[in-house]
């Protein structure tokens, strides 16, 4: 039997970690994702820019550089802020950077880039026709947004949003490195400590495996809930 | 070269950070992944045409563990697959003892390993999947020639095959390089490996990591051009002809 050496609960505290971190980070670029896909297709060269910047670098960076220049310069940054709470305003605070919300922001941060893609073809891909039908219904923009550009935008843009999720699933694993106890460090911890890295690391791997296996699932679930109404009958 | 020294000195007199001798841990780094990049990429390439080939069979006892073996290489992080190389290298049986040992002690081979490992399965992912897009009036065409399997797959499908994976591949190989970025996790020297050293002597995280990434940034830019110049050059016949 797979003797874990007193390891057993860490791990599975670890892997709470990663599926915490994953869930949250794919919230935040799932928001980020949309506001870059409404930035990208706006007429205005501002957001437009913007949009185009971020996307650009977020992808041409790899993610660890990233993670560790918010990790690291974050704090600096917040004890800068509070530095200058302290000695303008006279307020006394002392921010913690915490490591879990890093990791989510940055995480979430690299991934509404990749996010603002697929959303950005998904939204093209809806029938222009569909939309003047909307406001010839008189529904406002966002009655049209929820009702209409939303849900049929969503059948385009699943396939996508489960490959960006399976890549950020594996992403979180990096996290470890910056100081986050997810079940990738507590294997590496463990390994160390006891020279018996298949005893940790498989288990980890097959947990990884496992949670994507989940998630194809639900993703085909979903998958057949927008399309109803298209596809085969 | 006595003038180009010269000037770079002046360009960095007064820095404290970017000195001639941080330079140096940068250039060291530019140079390890590098060689790490392009080493696994072209070993993971060799594999992948075979393992592509294999995948796409029709016989399922074929093609089932290569489908495992990608499967298992594209379901779980790298940076665990790097842990296991690394840390389970030493459990081969009389590896530390055989005249390999001195080159497994170093952290270079086993990230080349699980790098090659890596991109050699979403590779053949890759591959799979442009050999099955093959348009089936080519391999007929091929049939009717009196090609046989072996000849048609080397003339017909894999040309073809190749052209057609290429923008996925340049995708693939923008996707190492940036994975190529935890090597620096087992203590190589790579330029994110010297990014965090510079971080660690100067506790100054934003020349390093900005510096990196914009070393990064042109380095991904220099594949992606690379790349739309082969795509114009290889799939010239797929545009649209202006009359």
């Amino acid at each position: 039997m797979l003797d874990l050496q007193g390891y057993g609960p860490r791990l599975i505290e670890g892997a709470g970690v990663t599926v915490q971190l994953a869930v949250l980070s794919l919230l935040l670029a799932l928001v980020l994702g949309l506001f870059t896909a409404t930035a990208k297709m706006s007429r205005h060269w501002l957001p437009h820019g913007i949009a185009t910047v971020y996307t650009t670098l977020i992808r041409g960076v790899p993610d660890l550089v990233l993670m560790m220049l918010l990790f690291y310069g974050g704090q600096i940054g917040v004890n800068a802020i509070s530095d200058i709470l302290y000695y303008s305003y006279d307020i006394d605070i002392y921010i913690n950077f915490n490591a879990f919300a890093a990791g989510v922001l940055t995480i979430g941060f690299i991934f509404g880039a990749y996010m603002g893609e697929t959303f950005r073809g998904a939204f093209m891909a809806v029938d222009n026709g569909q939309i003047e039908a909307g406001k010839a219904y008189g529904m406002s923009g966002s009655l049209v947004f929820r009702r209409i550009r939303f849900p049929q935008m969503m059948r385009h843009a699943l396939p996508g949003l489960s490959n960006n999720w399976m890549v950020l699933l594996k992403t979180t694993a990096l996290v470890s490195v910056i100081g986050l106890t997810d079940m990738v460090r507590v294997a590496a911890e463990a390994s160390r400590a006891t020279h018996e890295p298949f005893v940790f690391l498989i288990p980890v791997a097959v947990a990884y495996l496992l949670i994507a296996s989940v998630s194809e699932w639900i993703f085909a679930r979903l998958q057949k809930r927008y399309d109803i109404g298209f596809g085969e009958q | 070269m006595p003038d180009i020294s010269a000037w770079f000195n002046d360009l960095l007199s007064g820095n404290l950070i970017f000195t001639a001798t941080t330079m140096g841990y940068y250039w060291t780094g530019l140079v390890t992944t590098t060689q790490l990049v392009f080493l696994s990429l072209v070993i993971g390439l060799v594999l992948a045409v075979p393992l592509a080939i294999l995948r796409s069979s029709k016989r399922k006892w074929i093609s089932l563990p290569v489908y495992l073996f990608t499967y298992v290489f594209r379901g779980t992080p790298l940076l665990v697959q790097l842990y296991i190389i690394y840390y389970g290298v030493v459990f081969f049986d009389g590896i530390q003892e055989s005249v390999f040992w001195p080159i497994f002690r170093e952290a270079f081979y086993p990230a080349l390993i699980a790098f090659t490992l890596n991109t050699a399965a979403y590779t053949t992912e890759i591959f799979r999947g442009a050999i099955k897009a093959t348009a089936k009036g080519e391999i007929e065409a091929a049939r009717a020639y009196g090609m046989s399997q072996g000849l048609m797959m080397r003339r017909i499908i894999i040309p073809s095959a190749f052209r057609r994976a290429l923008p996925a591949y340049g995708n693939e190989v923008i996707f190492m390089l940036h994975a190529s970025a935890i090597a620096s996790v087992v203590t190589l020297m790579d330029l994110t490996g010297a990014a965090r050293y510079v971080y660690s002597r100067f506790y100054t995280p934003f020349e390093p990591f900005l510096f990196v990434a914009l070393i990064y940034l042109c380095l991904t830019f220099a594949i992606l051009f690379f790349f739309r110049f082969l795509e114009k050059k290889l799939l010239a016949h797929l545009k649209p002809q202006t009359p």
